[in-house]
């Protein structure tokens, strides 16, 4: 038998208009796993997990989610199948309140109907966001709001959680505290797929990295076997 | 200064059916950024429709809006899902064209079905008035504020209490995030024009029962809504009431000081201040 996906990128191609942003990118993850992905700005990492999210369609290849092809799908339809990204910069509702982000998150009618369970827990994982629940999101501080982006994504009770740069401008105290969270819910059996421009942090937590260069995939393997100078090569194309 | 107490009364009484009148327009422009050119010929379209019914049933127009703002929310839903939704995400002009077009379609449709007549919604209340002292106050004016304050107070609540409403909210606030989180963002944005064409049903019956209206009539209050929201700030529930007051106070003030001539060009010159020293208007996002 055929050991179970969550997630299978096949070969996809994803243009921008004429612009071609990924070339034959292929992935794969485990359920219980967290991969992650390097590259440098412009590398096509975001591009790839919009991609998988249904923001962009793919021209060429597949993507499938525990075997069931979303490729082609939007948003809407790729979060009731079990997809969630923490998008690049966070984008919370700035305008809304926490609680009212976090309720927003919960949009489908699956997980509207569980939301007060899942709301509980994730006000478990962040305390801070129960203390701060009747705050407009935007008077948050960056770390603050960067929780409130991945509770508002946990929300929709997600089997695959696409987090794209979670790091980015935010103290490293903060980095530590949010990166042990994101352990403590694959622990609870959600794959992660990470989008990180620090190399370090991202191999630490994951359990198999891809570096990408202009839109390819140019180095992959395990971050035990990878060497730092392996990696640093293949991030900058020297 | 008991002469001045008048146009005072008056100007917060018209200021908030030109609030109302401004509602569709501001809530429309603040959730998928589309300056909708047929907002003011969505508001006469409502007038035309009580017409309708109160010819037809022998109805009083005010009990109309019990009937209008129904079939104009559907209007405004399908004019959404038909025609807005094919050509967002492709620039300004395509709305803004698409906009005009229904506001054309919309005129000639009235003219074809009403004529050319003038027409008004007649009804008891406007020969009414309370005496309060020496200042006089119309029945229908007044009607015209506490209906166009219980439709900017409803939505209100409707935005902030409700799912739809916190999704509407969300979907100006992002759109991008409010796919993400797996809103279908073209139903939404159905959902705010019918609710913008709902509010414009309720404004085109206090108009047609306040004023005379052509077929024509709608671009006259387009602007007037225009008025309004520059002042206000777009998207702004509060600063559309805010507008819509001080609008209807600088015209009737106008028109006290300086004759009734004046009183558009005060209305204007109130506007072009606003816009002097606050570009965004009073409750407007910098």
């Amino acid at each position: 038998m055929q050991r179970e996906l969550a997630l299978k990128v096949d070969n996809i191609n994803v243009f921008y208009g004429e612009f071609h942003a990924l070339w034959d990118v292929s992935l794969e993850v485990e359920p219980q796993q967290i991969i992650s992905v390097i590259g440098t700005n412009g590398s096509g990492k975001s591009t790839l997990l919009n991609a998988i999210a249904g923001l962009l369609q793919p021209r060429g290849g597949d993507v499938e989610l525990f075997g069931e092809k979303i490729s082609g799908m939007q948003p809407h339809q790729t979060v009731v199948r079990g997809v969630s990204l923490v998008p690049e910069g966070r984008r919370v509702f700035g305008r809304l309140t926490v609680y009212e982000n976090l309720i927003m998150g919960a949009y489908t009618p699956r997980a509207r109907k569980r939301r007060s369970t899942v709301l509980r827990m994730v006000y478990d994982l962040f305390p801070r966001l129960h203390e701060r629940r009747n705050q407009l999101a935007s008077t948050m501080s960056g770390g603050e709001q960067q929780m409130l982006a991945i509770g508002r994504a946990l929300m929709s009770e997600p089997k695959l959680l696409l987090c794209d740069e979670i790091s980015l401008g935010l103290a490293p105290l903060i980095i530590k505290d949010i990166y042990k969270k994101l352990e403590e819910i694959n622990r609870q059996g959600v794959a992660i797929l990470l989008v990180e421009q620090d190399i370090n942090r991202s191999l630490k937590a994951c359990q198999y990295a891809h570096v990408m260069l202009e839109g390819k995939v140019v180095l992959s393997g395990n971050p035990a076997s990878l060497t730092l100078e392996e990696v640093k090569r293949a991030y900058f194309g020297v | 200064m008991i002469d001045l107490a008048q146009p005072i009364i008056n100007g917060l009484l018209l200021g908030g059916l030109y609030a109302v009148i401004a509602l569709g327009l501001s809530t429309i422009f603040g959730i998928v950024r589309v300056v909708n050119l047929a907002h003011g010929d969505m508001v006469i379209l409502g007038s035309y429709l009580s017409l309708a019914f109160c010819m037809w049933l022998g109805l009083n127009p005010l009990w109309t809006i019990l009937l209008v703002a129904p079939i104009m929310f559907c209007v405004g839903f399908l004019i959404q899902s038909v025609l807005f939704n094919r050509v967002l995400g492709k620039g300004m002009e395509p709305p803004l064209l698409m906009a005009f077009g229904i506001s054309i379609i919309v005129q000639n449709f009235l003219l074809l079905v009403f004529t050319s007549d003038a027409r008004a919604l007649k009804s008891d209340l406007s020969m009414m008035t309370i005496s309060l002292g020496e200042i006089n106050i119309s029945l229908l004016y007044l009607l015209n504020f506490l209906i166009g304050l219980a439709v900017i107070l409803g939505l209100r609540q409707f935005f902030r209490k409700t799912f739809l409403g916190r999704a509407i909210r969300a979907a100006s606030d992002d759109v991008v995030a409010a796919k993400l989180v797996g809103a279908n963002t073209s139903s939404i944005y159905a959902y705010a024009m019918g609710i913008a064409a709902l509010t414009a049903a309720v404004a085109g019956v206090l108009v047609g029962m306040t004023f005379i209206f052509y077929p024509h009539t709608g671009p006259q209050y387009l602007i007037i809504a225009f008025g309004v929201v520059i002042i206000g700030g777009l998207g702004s529930i509060k600063g559309t009431l805010v507008g819509g007051f001080i609008l209807a106070m600088a015209q009737l003030l106008g028109a006290h000081f300086f004759g009734p001539g004046y009183q558009l060009l005060c209305g204007y010159m109130v506007l072009l201040i606003v816009l002097a020293i606050r570009p965004n208007g009073i409750f407007g996002k910098a």
